[in-house]
């Protein structure tokens, strides 16, 4: 979307990834969206996971749908494709390039307005498809691009900008995921890049649909005192569950942890995430108990937050659809083809 | 036409229940008479119902190969008491009609100008078959029989189908068998066989095929070499997808492991199933799918995106009687312009008109060159009448050398030369930029939007930098005209008088021409193929006098689409229209011609 040409700077002493490459290379143009918007620390996080994880950034395919946060695909990775879809539709797009080329790492960026409203059918769907890709709704309860109207994440008793309640009860990206059968269900808040960034790389690392939902306050229209998703409350509500490490394949886990705390989960590609409990009852593989725990805690108006559910056993969409190993773009077209000869043999049924 | 039915040379028609099983028996009986080699075409009028509701089929059977409804009815096969009445009085004078007379008919319903057969089918397959599901299947092929004798069928072929239908099922094929000899029997022993018009072994229909366009389609797909098919069904398009599958499952399939080279995606709805089919086309495979007149409404804001952002995507409309939910099976052509224009602004989309299931297979292929060619969505826009009927066409063949046209599309190693790359400049002078795919090459990146964006494909608000953009895209669809595919036309400088048609209304359109012909009225003939018009459809506008417009709607669509497209004038192109949901019949078409041209004879 709109988006100025950041000047690359790159200093001797940046570090480099095993590709050789800065986090400068991992940047996009230069975000046009208002001073202090959460959805800016989301970009930042995701240059940050991309650039550590050492993803040569052509491999990357960055899809959106509508609204401000899904401009910003054009402010990370500008050597990787985008894709600035319709309003809503993003998991559609989604669906159909992976399914002829699952090499890559597809990123989809939302808002709560373009997945909870318009796009919450084909929401659902790419979860109950488990298409493998990582979605991130940056989730500010309103609808900036538009002026400040309530979106359907937006709590009841939420106040507007001009104070107007809320009274419509809020959608729940993270239960209705679980309660659909989702693989990887995370939320986080984009004042906590440290909890963040190691979510991001599980999620990419995820074999399936893994959402990510960030808070993620709207500094213009949904900031203010009596808004239930600014900065101040979110910083006041904020309940982390599960605390998540992501470990690459090829290092060992070194870290110290309390016995009994702890929850190593090894992810497709042989990375791991260790899960530590912030909160000793939480169980983030069992569905149910996530799901009642998350619900105690909305009832509370606390913001629960961390890698809320995961099941890697879940077959992902190729699998599913019993697809070749092979991306079905580079199939040889000769293979696709059945030829003349079948062609002839073939209409005999048709006499 | 008006002269009355001869040898190969008449219509049947069946009515019945549906879900009765009558299909295999209405197939049974039209192979019969295409391998007899007669020219034959079967036409399915059900209602969107899964069991109960009335379905006809009609057989034409001419051996001139004119295709079209006939517009007459010489044998009528009345299956179905609740129809009865209206069945009765469809008969063309001098006509016949077979009923069930295992139970009797009340006295009034008769007529003295036709002549009523009665075969106690009901009767017959109670004494020799045990279940009642037997009973009632086997009434349908018990009417095959006595038509065989009526008609004078070629009873080693049907037995030869019969063996051939049920070659897994021995039980089976002897009871079909059974049933087809008590009806004959019954028929030859208390009338009077053959009928004065009945079949006659011929010839012509060597080399051809009986398929229906939506199965031609598919097996396009496959040839074409698409590896995405998503879709939402719908009436009348879904067999389409069928048929894809079924290919896919014989021709795509590894047999060691199992594993598919081909993604069929039942989508959520017509809108996720135009964005998977985008999405796949933006990341360079070939994707397609089908869909009716509520999809295309549906899918309207994506095909706009398309448009603007340049993917390719092929998109077949078969379309059915609208507006709304209209009449879900029955045909007509009433989506050109909402098709031409699908999506808000300045949108306008290639599409190709096949006018039979041939059409249709190469048409298929030919979507997929075009939009990978002009990097735009294609749509085929096809009808219940040719996708979901049987048709009689030469049989498909396949060039072994045919390399898809992958159109321009930057590969690593150019990438890795240039200096930059940038999506929507037009470096050839044609209107058609270049592209990338998402994997291959850094350099290669850039960022799709519906958005305004300008040559260097980047974000922009800049009037000029916008109208440049869109500017370009017009001479994209000039140049799209030389792809397109070339109109039919049959042209005598003699005639000032000329028919434009497409689709399936060519049928007709060529028989009414005949006629006319044969009533000392001769006209030239073109028959479009593709949108954008080609300098041809110009050219035949220019030259003739009075144009008639020939089409399937009531708003007489394509002549708005020519009116808007070229420059002819209004007073030029008489509407000639045909939208009841049943398939144009020759007969409407020669009689509102003859009208109007007795109108210009008056004046």
């Amino acid at each position: 979307m709109s988006y100025i040409r950041k000047p690359q700077i790159i200093h001797r002493g940046l570090a480099r990834n095993s590709l050789g490459l800065t986090v400068r290379d991992y940047e996009g143009g230069m975000s046009t969206l208002c001073a202090g918007c959460g959805h800016d620390s989301v970009t930042g996080a995701l240059v940050q996971a991309a650039f550590e994880l050492s993803i040569p950034p052509h491999q990357m395919a960055k899809l959106s749908g509508i609204g401000c946060s899904s401009k910003t695909p054009a402010y990370f990775l500008r050597q990787s494709h985008g894709f600035n879809s319709v309003h809503g539709r993003m998991p559609s797009v989604a669906t159909g390039a992976n399914a002829v080329n699952g090499d890559l790492y597809y990123v989809g960026v939302s808002g709560d307005g373009d997945t909870l409203s318009i796009g919450l059918g084909q929401f659902m769907h790419a979860v109950r498809r488990n298409v493998n890709m990582l979605y991130v709704i940056e989730n500010n309860g309103v609808y900036g691009l538009t002026k400040g109207q309530f979106s359907a994440s937006a709590d009841v008793g939420s106040r507007a900008k001009k104070g107007e309640e809320n009274v419509q009860p809020p959608i729940d990206p993270c239960q209705t995921v679980i309660a659909q059968g989702g693989s990887f269900v995370a939320r986080s808040f984009s004042g906590d890049k440290d909890q963040l960034v190691p979510m991001i790389k599980a999620g990419l690392a995820h074999r399936g649909f893994a959402l990510i939902d960030v808070i993620s306050p709207c500094v213009t229209f949904n900031d203010h005192e009596g808004s239930t998703k600014s900065y101040q409350f979110t910083r006041d509500h904020y309940h982390p569950a599960i605390h998540a490490d992501f470990v690459p394949p090829s290092e060992e886990i070194l870290a110290e942890y309390e016995e009994g705390s702890v929850m190593p989960v090894v992810l497709h590609d042989g990375s791991t995430i260790v899960l530590r409990k912030a909160d000793e009852k939480y169980d983030p593989t069992n569905r149910a108990t996530a799901l009642a725990m998350l619900q105690e805690s909305q009832a509370a108006s606390e913001i629960m937050t961390g890698v809320l559910y995961i099941d890697e056993s879940k077959p992902e969409m190729h699998e599913v659809n019993q697809q070749t190993g092979d991306p079905l773009l580079n199939l040889d077209y000769k293979r696709l083809c059945p030829g003349n000869k079948r062609l002839a043999e073939l209409q005999d049924r048709f006499r | 036409m008006s002269t009355g039915p001869k040898n190969n040379d008449f219509t049947i028609k069946i009515a019945n229940v549906n879900g009765t099983g009558s299909a295999s028996a209405n197939a049974l009986l039209m192979k019969t008479f295409f391998r007899m080699g007669i020219p034959v075409v079967g036409k399915n009028y059900f209602p969107s119902n899964i069991q109960g509701l009335p379905t006809w089929y009609e057989i034409r059977v001419n051996d001139e190969g004119h295709l079209a409804r006939s517009g007459r009815l010489d044998l009528m096969v009345a299956m179905n008491a609740e129809t009865y009445a209206k069945d009765l009085a469809e008969v063309s004078p001098g006509g016949f009609l077979l009923y069930d007379s295992t139970w009797p008919r009340r006295q009034m319903l008769n007529r003295d100008d036709i002549t009523v057969i009665g075969i106690p089918l009901a009767k017959m397959c109670n004494e020799h078959f045990d279940t009642a599901r037997s009973r009632v299947l086997m009434k349908n092929v018990a009417y095959v029989g006595a038509l065989a004798a009526l008609l004078d069928l070629d009873l080693k072929v049907i037995r030869e189908s019969l063996k051939k239908t049920f070659a897994a099922k021995k039980h089976l094929a002897e009871a079909n068998q059974q049933a087809i000899d008590f009806g004959y029997q019954y028929a030859r022993e208390h009338y009077n066989c053959p009928l004065p018009f009945h079949a006659e072994t011929a010839d012509k229909t060597a080399d051809h095929i009986m398929i229906d366009g939506n199965t031609a389609a598919a097996l396009g797909c496959l040839y074409a070499g698409a590896t995405l098919g998503a879709w939402y069904p719908i009436t009348p398009s879904t067999s389409v997808m069928d048929a894809f599958k079924r290919f896919c499952e014989m021709y795509r399939v590894d047999k060691k492991t199992g594993k598919r080279d081909y993604a069929i995606i039942q989508a959520e709805d017509e809108l996720a199933a135009a964005g998977m089919v985008l999405g796949a086309g933006w990341n360079g495979a070939r994707a397609f799918t089908p869909t009716s007149g509520p999809g295309i409404s549906l899918m309207s804001e994506f095909l706009g995106y398309g448009y603007f952002t340049e993917i390719p995507a092929v998109f077949i409309n078969v379309q059915r009687c609208g507006p709304s939910t209209g009449m879900p099976t029955r045909t007509q052509q009433a989506d050109v312009i909402s098709t031409a224009y699908a999506s808000h602004g300045d949108t306008r989309h290639v599409l190709l008109f096949p006018a039979n299931p041939e059409e249709c297979f190469y048409f298929a292929v030919q979507a997929f060159d075009l939009a990978e060619r002009l990097q735009t969505p294609v749509i085929i826009l096809t009808d219940l009448d040719i996708g979901m009927n049987d048709w009689m066409c030469p049989g498909l063949e396949w060039d072994d050398n045919y390399e898809p046209d992958r159109g321009k599309v930057l590969n690593a190693k150019e990438l890795e030369e240039i200096e930059a790359f940038h999506r929507y400049f037009d470096r050839d002078g044609d209107g058609i930029p270049y592209r990338t795919l998402p994997g291959v090459h850094p350099k290669g990146a850039y960022f799709t939007r519906g958005s305004g964006h300008n040559m260097y494909g980047s974000y922009t608000e800049d009037a000029n930098e916008y109208q440049e953009v869109v500017d370009r895209l017009r001479r994209k669809w000039e140049t799209a005209k030389t792809y397109i595919p070339e109109a039919v036309v049959e042209y005598s400088e003699k005639y000032r008088t000329g028919i434009i048609a497409f689709g399936s209304s060519d049928g007709a359109v060529r028989e009414a021409r005949d006629r006319l012909k044969d009533s000392g009225v001769g006209v030239n003939y073109l028959r479009v193929r593709g949108f954008p018009f080609t300098d041809e459809v110009q050219r035949f506008l220019d030259v003739h006098d009075r144009i008639y417009v020939v089409e399937q709607n009531r708003d007489a669509q394509l002549r708005s689409l020519l009116l808007m497209e070229t420059r002819v004038s209004q007073d030029k192109l008489i509407p000639v229209l045909h939208y009841n949901g049943l398939p144009i019949d020759a007969v409407g078409v020669l009689d509102q011609i003859n009208k109007d041209l007795e109108k210009v004879v008056a004046a």
